[in-house]
């Protein structure tokens, strides 16, 4: 394929599957929101003010990023795993192996629409913050790339879960069993420094922790950890994560006999 | 002297699980040509058509797309490929033109190429009325239409038809089969798996069996036909009978109270089991072929091989 028709084939599979999540909208774009709105309702108005601030900060602006971190984490993760594997599951993902598609190009357009769909409940659940809070950006430029890059780092981990997913229940243990208690343990609701040291060590291993810690600097200039850390590890993770994916694709894993 | 459209040398494959699929195939397709493989359930077809179309790894040999080594050029030998699964393998949730007009983005066709031949397509195939609607909408013909209207898309040299008319009622397979003959015309090759031996017969020219991961045969049909010693009529009588009539010359078996099964070698007349038929008392109100022909042709085939082999002789299934 020349350099046209693979960007051709790559925005035929990003709109392909940015279509997919918008016929389905209730069921992909409207439960984060409510969700979320649940959040800054309970955690945030009821809770929140009998918390009192964290880091100097109120509650509720304090745990504005990390809902919104773990909104894009979850979606990221979740269209990419569903998606995929629905194509390996209807037999779909013949239609793309059969053609001259490279397989970067078949990684990165669903990489791309997952991460797109992170981006889109992540820009709603922020819309929605704004009924509860006055939110300013410290920090634009690390705002934008750490939220852009976890949406992607999450879109790859979801599509190598359905790679060598066999069956529905394969592509739900890892958002449940794994995404959910790191994202709740990476700081979300409070700072690791209210943790005894060892916990706090502890903490440091959770690779979620630095991507909220990072966003959060972004929009409110305080962290746990370094942020120019945290941004070379994301990307770091991307890499990684990317060639390992392109890896089992060239493979055929899960998809070739 | 042209390459062929496909030039398959010792294809092996052996699954996971040790079964080995394929066990050394040779299979030249020339340009052009209207080409069927079959064989009996397990026997290797879709091992072989899937390695073709890069759906299956292979163990070994090669395989060439118009003179295309797939192991070094993949990606090129993929634009002359068309492949037509024999299962459902499209998104049933999405629009009849979004699937077509999808997989012409997935070979880097420009919207405004693929927009006119998908309409093309689509007409073509009865279902420009339905490109707007779910593909789950759609009766089990017009999916197998949708695929073969996927598949040709791109303007491929060589579609693969595996088993595109199973499951469909004769009046639309016969209006797919003057479809594939217009595109085989045109110059498109063709190679067609089908348990519908009629299918075969009256459309391909070249013919392989394949049995146990072997070629068997490899001819035309032509050919095969005329290797054809023995013809089987289910002859249907005015009277209940006990027991088979002995005609001299002739063998003939009791199917039930009213119907013999004939057996008519190459050079006999049927003019003479009748008249003895006749002479016995026996009164005959119609006939038919038992089989057709080349289903009688392949049955003895496989069960030809499978004898050699020393193998248990396996039911082959054919539907007419």
């Amino acid at each position: 394929m020349n350099a046209w028709q693979t960007w051709i084939a790559l925005w035929t599979l990003v709109t392909k599957e940015v279509r997919r999540y918008m016929r389905i909208w209730p069921q992909t774009l409207l439960p984060p929101s409510i969700t979320m709105t649940m959040y800054f309702i309970i955690f945030g108005n009821l809770i929140g003010s009998r918390i009192g601030p964290m880091d100097d900060i109120d509650y509720i602006d304090y745990i504005v990023p990390g809902l919104i971190m773990m909104a894009v984490i979850t979606n990221s993760y979740s269209n990419v795993a569903s998606s995929f594997f629905s194509n390996k599951f209807q037999r779909s993902v013949e239609e793309m192996m059969v053609s001259p598609m490279p397989n970067w190009v078949i990684l990165s357009g669903f990489v791309v629409g997952g991460a797109s769909r992170g981006l889109a409940v992540g820009l709603i659940v922020t819309v929605v913050s704004m009924f509860f809070t006055d939110l300013s950006i410290h920090h634009p430029l690390v705002t934008i790339a750490v939220v852009i890059m976890t949406a992607l780092l999450f879109s790859i981990g979801g599509f190598i879960n359905a790679l060598v997913a066999n069956k529905f229940d394969d592509i739900s243990i890892v958002p449940i069993f794994v995404l959910t208690p790191l994202t709740y343990l990476g700081g979300v609701f409070y700072s690791i420094h209210m943790l005894p040291n060892f916990w706090q060590g502890v903490s440091m291993i959770n690779p979620i922790l630095y991507m909220v810690n990072a966003f959060r600097y972004g929009i409110l200039g305080v962290s746990d950890i370094p942020v120019g850390g945290a941004l070379v590890a994301i990307a770091v993770f991307i890499v990684v994560f990317f060639m390992a994916g392109l890896w089992m694709l060239d493979r055929g894993k899960g998809i070739r006999s | 002297m042209a390459e062929p459209a496909l030039s398959i040398r010792g294809l092996t494959k052996v699954y996971g699980n040790g079964f080995h699929a394929l066990k050394g195939i040779d299979l030249d397709v020339a340009e052009g040509d209207f080409f069927a493989l079959l064989g009996p359930n397990g026997a290797g077809k879709s091992s072989t058509l899937g390695v073709v179309s890069s759906l299956v790894q292979k163990t070994g040999g090669s395989v060439r797309v118009f003179g295309i080594d797939i192991d070094r050029d993949f990606a090129k030998a993929k634009y002359h490929l068309g492949v037509v699964p024999q299962e459902f393998n499209f998104n049933q949730f999405e629009k009849v033109e979004d699937i077509v007009l999808t997989q012409a983005g997935y070979y880097g066709m420009p919207m405004r190429e693929a927009k006119p031949r998908a309409e093309q397509l689509l007409r073509d195939l009865g279902l420009w009325d339905k490109r707007k609607g779910s593909a789950r909408m759609l009766s089990g013909g017009m999916k197998r239409r949708l695929m073969i209207a996927r598949a040709l898309i791109h303007r491929p040299r060589l579609l693969i038809l595996d088993e595109p008319t199973a499951g469909v009622d004769i009046e639309l397979r016969r209006s797919m089969w003057e479809f594939m003959k217009r595109i085989n015309r045109e110059g498109t090759t063709i190679i067609l798996t089908t348990h519908y031996l009629e299918e075969a017969e009256s459309l391909c020219r070249n013919i392989a069996i394949i049995n146990h991961g072997d070629i068997v045969q490899n001819t035309s049909v032509r050919d095969l036909l005329a290797q054809l010693n023995t013809e089987t009529f289910l002859l249907d009588l005015a009277h209940p009978v006990e027991t088979a009539p002995t005609l001299e010359g002739f063998s003939v078996e009791r199917v039930d109270a009213t119907q013999l099964a004939l057996s008519v070698a190459r050079g006999q007349r049927l003019n003479d089991a009748f008249a003895q038929l006749s002479a016995q008392g026996f009164e005959i109100v119609s006939m038919r072929n038992r089989a057709n022909r080349l289903e009688e042709m392949f049955v003895s085939m496989v069960e030809h091989a499978n004898a050699e082999s020393g193998r248990s002789t396996d039911k082959v299934e054919v539907r007419s």
